[in-house]
């Protein structure tokens, strides 16, 4: 029986859900390494997205935002179970976070799944840029791209038989290839470690016994680390180092020292990129954080965050409408720190490559120093196999 | 493969065989005279290491920070033996390893809550960072040179100590028969402590000088508490002698497998499969090595116990 009690209470309560909705914070989901095997690289991006986060006033687009960053100790099967609550009890509207490949194949499927954007604030595994390509992924470079570059460099330095080094999982094994792509000397031997591997006596023995011209070792975080460190102890600095940025990156050079001075390498982003994005970022980044520069984990994870600002703001809040964010996501209509760039076919991006060297800034402190561009608009060689 | 590369892995081998070697002796002592398992040995171990890497990080000085490291090790290891490990002396093996496991999480906790869950860098002292040229066409690390010094210093030490001290043989006696040695009037109780102490110690020792070529994490006195254990089946219980054999003979073996197993491997498989299976081999030769040993001599190498 209608009546007007009963009226005003529906009246009431449509109105009461349509403003809960309004309300509904935008939600990123954050898998973090602060332990494991890439807990240097994961606090450098944590600080990456701690800036952004900070710059926006907590807000993606305009709208509130809540930021679930969650450590799941680089364990795949730890970030399974991590990205499995996000997806079902948080609900989350983005993914991003983990550094490392094999992480990211685990937990890829299930964010596909669910039609959660995830924006790589890290690897690039072949496997997701060709066969595996999905419109649910956006990568920030893809992982051979680097040491195709690295080929490049070492090609032109003139090293005709090198050895490589690098650990036994997906991102690994994607940066020897991406070498060898491009590199045309003679490679004497491959040498994969175990991830997380501390100890490099026994491979650093090869080395010196095989007496190569020069040594290309992917060895990110606390891995590169260590490899450096022994690899100078063991009285080997008189063979060159090639590597692409993550083995000398900021987590990796100050722990070893002036000893990293002089080791060439590649990346799609240096501090000293010159476009305003890139200007504002590493000049908060050095306020915020005590004057130290940023490295590329630090600045893909802060990026990560812009594109999804520029992204909320393009949908205009509605971020349920999975599909109307991927195309706002692929438009990438915001400044990236390292200046302009369009996605390919697979989501995987078409940009520059750079070489960098480790030198002493105007104040003497140790930093990537940008030398040159390598590779102009390079695309990643696997969007071929991508069927999207 | 050449002479070089065969001695620079056999010098890797001898080192790695003495921190195992600093570990077990401190284990097997306290197996073999108080037939206590403490598993909470790796703590102590992580504890040295944890607290060197952070003086040596903040002061610079690395022979302070190690002294520092054994001092602070053994005092906790005497409030561990006061408050808990005591009871422990008169319970079975069962009881003595869930206490003892119950240590290692306690000590797993309260490290994350001092130091925070991310591994810990330890610095080389700065002195040791180059190479010494051992031989010619050797350069080899320093400081892996002063852990192999370092170890030789201590086995000759707990050598004299064990066999040409008063308080050695009672030791030896309570390793050989607790009972008899308790009979002949042995102040047994004051044993078990010194020698717990001197386990501490080692073990402490053991972690600050591995350290800088190691990971300073949670967990790490677990990951080498398993070669440990191998070390003292193999060498027998409650003999230091053994310890020293065994030790050496497992580090040289993983050392080996990890170095030369991984090219032989490359020669006939592709090179990521190699890698697989590689580690995965080298880690079995110990556990062979242990299963040789114990069907022909099932006490060990030199079992202490008569």
């Amino acid at each position: 029986m209608f009546s007007l009690k009963h009226a005003a209470l529906c009246a009431g309560l449509a109105f009461a859900s349509t403003a809960a909705l309004a309300a509904a914070p935008v939600k990123v989901g954050i898998a973090l390494d602060i332990s494991g095997p890439f807990a240097a690289s994961g606090a450098e991006a944590r600080d990456g997205f701690n800036l952004a986060i900070e710059k926006l006033g907590g807000k993606l687009g305009g709208v509130p935002a809540e930021f679930l960053q969650t450590d799941f100790a680089g364990n795949p099967e730890q970030a399974n179970q991590l990205v499995s609550r996000f997806i079902q009890s948080d609900k989350i509207d983005f993914f991003t976070g983990p550094i490392a490949s094999n992480a990211a194949l685990a937990v890829a499927p299930r964010l596909f799944a669910a039609k959660v954007p995830f924006l790589s604030s890290n690897p690039g595994p072949s496997q997701l840029a060709g066969k595996q390509c999905n419109a649910f992924f956006f990568g920030q470079y893809q992982n051979d791209t680097y040491d195709e570059a690295a080929g490049v460099v070492a090609n032109a330095a003139g090293y005709q038989r090198m050895m490589l080094v690098a650990p036994n999982y997906p991102a690994g094994r994607d940066h020897i290839g991406g070498f060898k792509r491009t590199y045309t000397g003679q490679v004497l031997d491959e040498i994969y470690t175990k991830v997380g591997q501390i100890d490099y006596a026994a491979e650093l023995a090869l080395i010196r016994s095989s007496k190569p011209q020069a040594v290309f070792a992917f060895l990110p975080g606390a891995m590169g680390i260590n490899f450096v460190k022994q690899y100078v102890a063991a009285g080997l600095s008189d063979i060159p180092l090639v590597a692409p940025g993550f083995t000398a990156d900021e987590d990796v050079m100050h722990a070893v020292g002036d000893a990293m001075l002089g080791v060439k390498n590649t990346g799609h982003w240096a501090h000293d990129l010159d476009n305003p994005a890139n200007r504002d970022f590493v000049a908060a980044f050095r306020d915020k954080y005590d004057g130290r520069y940023p490295s590329v984990y630090a600045a893909m994870a802060y990026d990560v965050v812009m594109a999804m600002d520029a992204a909320v703001r393009e949908v205009k809040g509605d971020v349920a409408n999975r599909e109307a964010v991927v195309a706002a996501l692929q438009k990438a209509d915001y400044g990236s720190v390292r200046g302009a760039f369009r996605y390919g076919a697979n989501h995987f991006p078409i940009q520059n490559y750079y070489e960098r060297v480790v030198a002493k800034d105007a104040q003497g402190r140790m930093t990537n120093t940008l030398v040159g561009t390598v590779l102009k608009e390079h695309q990643d060689a696997y969007v071929g196999e991508c069927k999207m | 493969m050449n002479t070089i590369f065969v001695i620079e892995q056999l010098l890797n081998g001898i080192g790695y065989g003495f921190m195992l070697f600093m570990l077990a002796a401190g284990l097997t002592l306290v197996f073999g005279i108080m037939d206590t398992m403490n598993l909470a040995h790796g703590s102590l171990y992580m504890a040295g290491a944890y607290v060197a890497a952070k003086v040596h990080a903040g002061s610079g000085f690395f022979v302070g920070g190690v002294l520092i490291a054994v001092a602070i090790t053994v005092l906790i290891a005497f409030l561990l033996e006061m408050v808990i490990v005591r009871r422990l002396y008169q319970r079975d093996h069962l009881a003595q390893v869930l206490a003892t496991f119950g240590i290692i999480l306690i000590a797993d906790d309260l490290v994350h809550a001092l130091w925070g869950p991310s591994p810990i860098m330890a610095p080389t002292p700065a002195a040791l960072t180059g190479p010494v040229q051992v031989l010619d066409g050797l350069p080899y690390p320093s400081y892996r040179l002063l852990m192999i010094g370092t170890g030789l210093v201590v086995a000759i030490g707990l050598y004299l100590l064990v066999n040409r001290t008063r308080l050695g043989m009672l030791v030896r006696a309570g390793a050989s028969n607790r009972r008899m040695a308790e009979f002949m009037g042995v102040r047994v109780a004051r044993v078990f402590s010194f020698v717990f102490a001197l386990g501490a110690a080692l073990a402490a020792l053991a972690g600050a000088l591995m350290g800088p070529i190691s990971a300073v994490q949670i967990g790490m006195g677990e990951s080498i508490l398993i070669p440990a254990l191998v070390v003292i089946v193999i060498g027998g219980i409650g003999s230091i002698r053994g310890a020293f054999v065994a030790s050496l003979l497992v580090g040289m073996i993983d050392t080996a497998g990890r170095a030369f197993l991984p090219p032989l491997l490359r020669a006939v498989l592709p090179p990521t499969l190699a890698a697989d299976l590689g580690p995965a081999l080298a880690g079995i030769a110990m556990y062979l090595l242990m299963a040789t040993v114990l069907s022909l001599k099932p006490a060990g190498l030199f079992p202490a116990r008569s």
